[in-house]
């Protein structure tokens, strides 16, 4: 069902769901965890829906905050749903006037008690996004370099806003081929020299990934720029020849090696639900990402200007 | 490409990509050829060819993992390929992907022949060191032997005449590994089952063999270990101090249904109570292991094993039972002796409970509980230990009258979780105490739905990492527990007989009231 609220409160909208939740039969307990989605009315369509899918096999809370004419008069409306197929809760909290900027003071209240909560800025993230007020309120903090104009200088802008608990979806999208990068090293192979990493120009998650590459192995690795689509491929420069793993199709993946038959394996792009369900997974700092990030700052990858 | 004068440099040590702290990068096999026996049982349809799909579908499979079936039918690859499509669609956990799919169907070819027939098994040869040259799976295969245990020396005897089983010497990228996997039965007493080990001893190391206890691959028995051991809360009461004593419950509701050939004469005790319930008590009655390491996992399992006492008098410890025709869930079903290809005066139990005591410090005088059924009322796996009552209550007599023991129940399944059972006031304004429920549940509490215990196990096997599958040593442990329960029972107890739909035979009852306890509702 679907409850509106106009001009409402956060204590009206508590009551409000416990009247829904005992009206149905009180089925929405348990939930697993508290999703703080910053958007927009452009942006929140696809956002809900992503973050309702992911949590569609355990449910969560989804709180939509969207920001509506900062000029206005303070009011807070409210869109509840709940039941028709999702197991979780989500609502919809639109801000107007000068609400918009205390929009913590309705998030907190509606936090639930005793599990984790996560804050998503699907477009535009804040620079420091520790230090947003809706960013304090969660142990994780999820940001999106893609979205941004100039995905690079984001990047960097987040280098120097990191803290523990920052993550982006740029570095989630490069897991499937860090992962197989890691499973192709798992093999023997002979001595590196250098590696490379093609994919479109604005593509944060290649920049990322020929980062931690250059990180892990200690040798340089170029960043080349291809049509696409996403990332298209790896090749890494041995004594013994090239181990390359190209994608130009962005569903299945070749690995070649020296002196071996070419292997064939899936990787296909993600969609958002994907990527989002990979990062409500864990919940404690990524380091490794921390690392690849500050490397980022200090070597800045140079792929054409953006 | 020229060969270079000297040898290239190869990198030795860690992957340098692996970090432990880089938990999104998961464990993903090695190249290699999986070989199935039995491709075309239940078992091989139901679970193995979908848990294959969901990891490559979940990226932890090679580029080039390759699936080779072997069954005795004049079938092709394609044949093969269709087969394991209609199992994947059927029964996959994972959302079906055409390029997942291309990428699985690719590596997968069919030898059809007989256990007996050496050209099939020469065959069989030809078709993996061909798909090391085609697709590069570096000369490493499993062999799963999904077939009766009748039929593991044939298997076994042809994999070494073919060389099969002999990894040779290995090139410059490290020696090819070979390893074998067998399912239960592992024997059916302590005889066979170390005959059966030593026939597989002679052809593959003990290092090589994976028997699979798919119980041990699901995430509630592994969570065993987590809430045991990375909590302060459930350490200090589990012991004797505070637990009366411990059930461990495999109730099933259906029947023998199309398993009479292998049922008749193994029976309840062998099939579920020597693997899946003796492991489950290992676990809870182990001490803590130094690490997680296979080998110390299996050294505090053992000990457990080892300190198990059977009751002084069998035939008042144990309870033993047979289904007839009743009414269960609602349809009417056949008794056990009206099952097809049962004999008519078949002296095999379908039902089996027994009381056992672990002789160690912490678990002297606790007595555990073990019992499995067929045709039971419902499906259920699970672990209580019930805990002693308060020594004294400062409350009336009246107002306790509802309050039952303190209970800890791990679900195993269905509904994986762990569930508290203590007493609490009735609302109201008077002192009223009944039991009531604080729940964890696995579906209610993680992003993440659990992986399907034969996609764990079959990954560890491809990896090679052993904590999850139990050794020979264990085996023969749970042999000498039950061996001497079934020679009294083939001496002085028939099994006694139960309706289909009902909780059991009468004697395990008196079992458990004969220390003033009583089983839990099934």
């Amino acid at each position: 069902m679907t409850i509106d609220l106009t001009e409402t409160t956060t204590s009206a909208i508590h009551d409000t769901l416990m009247q829904a939740r005992h009206r149905l039969g009180g089925p929405t307990l348990g939930m697993v965890l508290t999703l703080v989605i910053v958007t927009d009315e452009s942006g929140q369509y696809d956002a809900v829906r992503a973050a309702s899918q992911a949590a569609r096999e355990h449910p969560c809370r989804v709180l939509g905050v969207i920001i509506r004419n900062p000029a206005g008069r303070s009011r807070l409306d409210a869109e509840i749903r709940l039941g028709e197929g999702s197991p979780g809760e989500t609502l919809l909290l639109r801000m107007h006037g000068a609400l918009g900027q205390h929009a913590d003071s309705v998030v907190a209240p509606l936090i639930l008690p005793d599990t984790p909560v996560v804050t998503w800025w699907p477009d535009r993230a804040p620079a420091i996004p520790s230090a947003d007020p809706l960013g304090a309120l969660a142990q994780r903090r999820v940001t999106d370099a893609a979205a941004s104009d100039k995905p690079r200088q984001m990047l960097t802008v987040l280098a120097s806003g990191y803290r523990p608990g920052d993550t982006d979806l740029s570095w989630t999208r490069a897991t499937p081929w860090r992962s197989l990068l890691a499973a192709t090293l798992d093999q023997p192979y002979a001595e590196m020299t250098s590696g490379t990493v093609s994919a479109e120009q604005h593509n944060p998650s290649a920049d990322l990934i020929a980062t931690w590459l250059a990180g892990r192995l200690g040798i340089p690795v170029a960043r080349e720029v291809s049509a696409g689509p996403g990332i298209t491929g790896v090749c890494f420069t041995t004594v013994a020849g090239d181990i390359t793993l190209s994608r130009p199709d962005g569903r299945t993946a070749t690995l070649s090696k020296p002196g071996q038959p070419e292997r064939r394996v899936a990787l296909h792009r993600r969609d958002t639900a994907e990527l989002l369900a990979e990062e409500l997974r864990r919940l404690d700092p990524d380091e490794v990402y921390a690392e690849a990030l500050a490397r980022f700052a200090v070597h800045p990858i140079d792929a054409g200007d953006e | 490409m020229t060969t270079p004068a000297s040898p290239p440099r190869y990198h030795a040590g860690p992957n340098p990509l692996r970090d432990a702290r880089d938990r999104r990068i998961p464990r993903v096999a090695g190249p290699c050829v999986l070989v199935m026996f039995g491709v075309t049982g239940d078992l091989a349809r139901k679970k193995l060819l979908p848990a294959i799909y969901d990891l490559a579908n979940r990226g932890l499979l090679p580029p080039g993992f390759s699936l080779v079936g072997f069954a005795r039918r004049n079938w092709e690859n394609e044949d093969f390929a269709e087969l394991t499509y209609d199992a994947v669609k059927q029964h996959a956990r994972t959302p079906f992907r055409d390029n997942v799919w291309e990428q699985v169907a690719e590596g997968m070819r069919f030898v059809p022949g007989d256990f007996s027939d050496d050209a099939a098994f020469d065959r069989l040869c030809e078709t993996v060191s061909q798909l090391d040259v085609e697709r590069g799976t570096g000369g490493n295969y499993a062999f799963y032997l999904s077939v009766p245990p009748g039929s593991f020396p044939a298997v076994v005897g042809q994999l070494k005449r073919s060389g099969l089983s002999d990894p040779g010497p290995g090139g410059p990228g490290g020696r090819p590994w070979r390893r074998v996997v067998i399912e239960k039965p592992f024997g059916h007493d302590l005889a066979s089952a170390r005959e059966l080990n030593a026939m597989l001893a002679a052809v593959f190391p003990p290092e090589a063999v994976f028997r699979i206890d798919h119980y041990l691959g699901k995430e509630t028995v592994q969570n065993i270990l987590a809430l045991r051991f990375a909590n302060t809360l459930y350490e200090p009461i589990w012991n004797r101090s505070y637990v009366d004593h411990v059930q461990i419950t495999m109730a099933e509701d259906i029947g023998i249904g199309g398993r009479a050939g292998y049922y008749d004469g193994i029976g309840a005790a062998r099939d579920v109570i020597q693997n899946h319930l003796l492991q489950l008590l290992a676990l809870t009655a182990m001490e803590e292991p130094l690490s997680f390491e296979a080998d110390s996992l299996r050294v505090e399992k053992e000990k457990a094993l080892s300190a198990i006492r059977l009751p002084e008098d069998l035939a008042a410890g144990t309870a033993r039972g047979q289904y007839t025709a009743g009414w269960q869930g609602g349809v009417e079903v056949r008794g056990f002796l009206e099952e097809d290809g049962i004999a008519p005066d078949s002296k095999t139990e379908t039902y089996a409970a027994i009381r056992l005591g672990v002789d160690t410090r912490r678990w002297a005088g606790v007595p555990f509980f073990l019992r499995t059924g067929k045709r039971l009322p419902r499906r259920m796996t699970e672990i209580a230990l019930m805990f002693q009552r308060a020594p004294h209550l400062p409350f009336a007599k009246t107002d306790t009258e509802e309050l039952g023991q303190n209970a800890l129940v791990i679900r195993v399944q269905p509904d994986e979780g762990v569930t508290v059972r203590f007493g609490s006031k009735v609302p109201g304004s008077a002192m009223e105490v009944r039991d009531v429920n604080m729940d964890f549940a696995y579906g209610e509490s993680f992003t993440e739905s659990s992986p399907e215990a034969y996609e764990r196990l079959l990954l560890d096997v491809l990896i090679g990492d052993a904590p999850l599958f139990p050794r020979q040593k264990e085996v023969e442990l749970s042999w000498q527990v039950l061996d001497p329960i079934e020679e009294f029972w083939a001496e002085h107890m028939k099994p006694e007989p139960y309706p289909a739909g009902s909780t059991g035979p009468p004697s395990a009852d008196a079992l458990m009231a004969a220390s003033g306890r009583a089983w839990r509702r099934l």
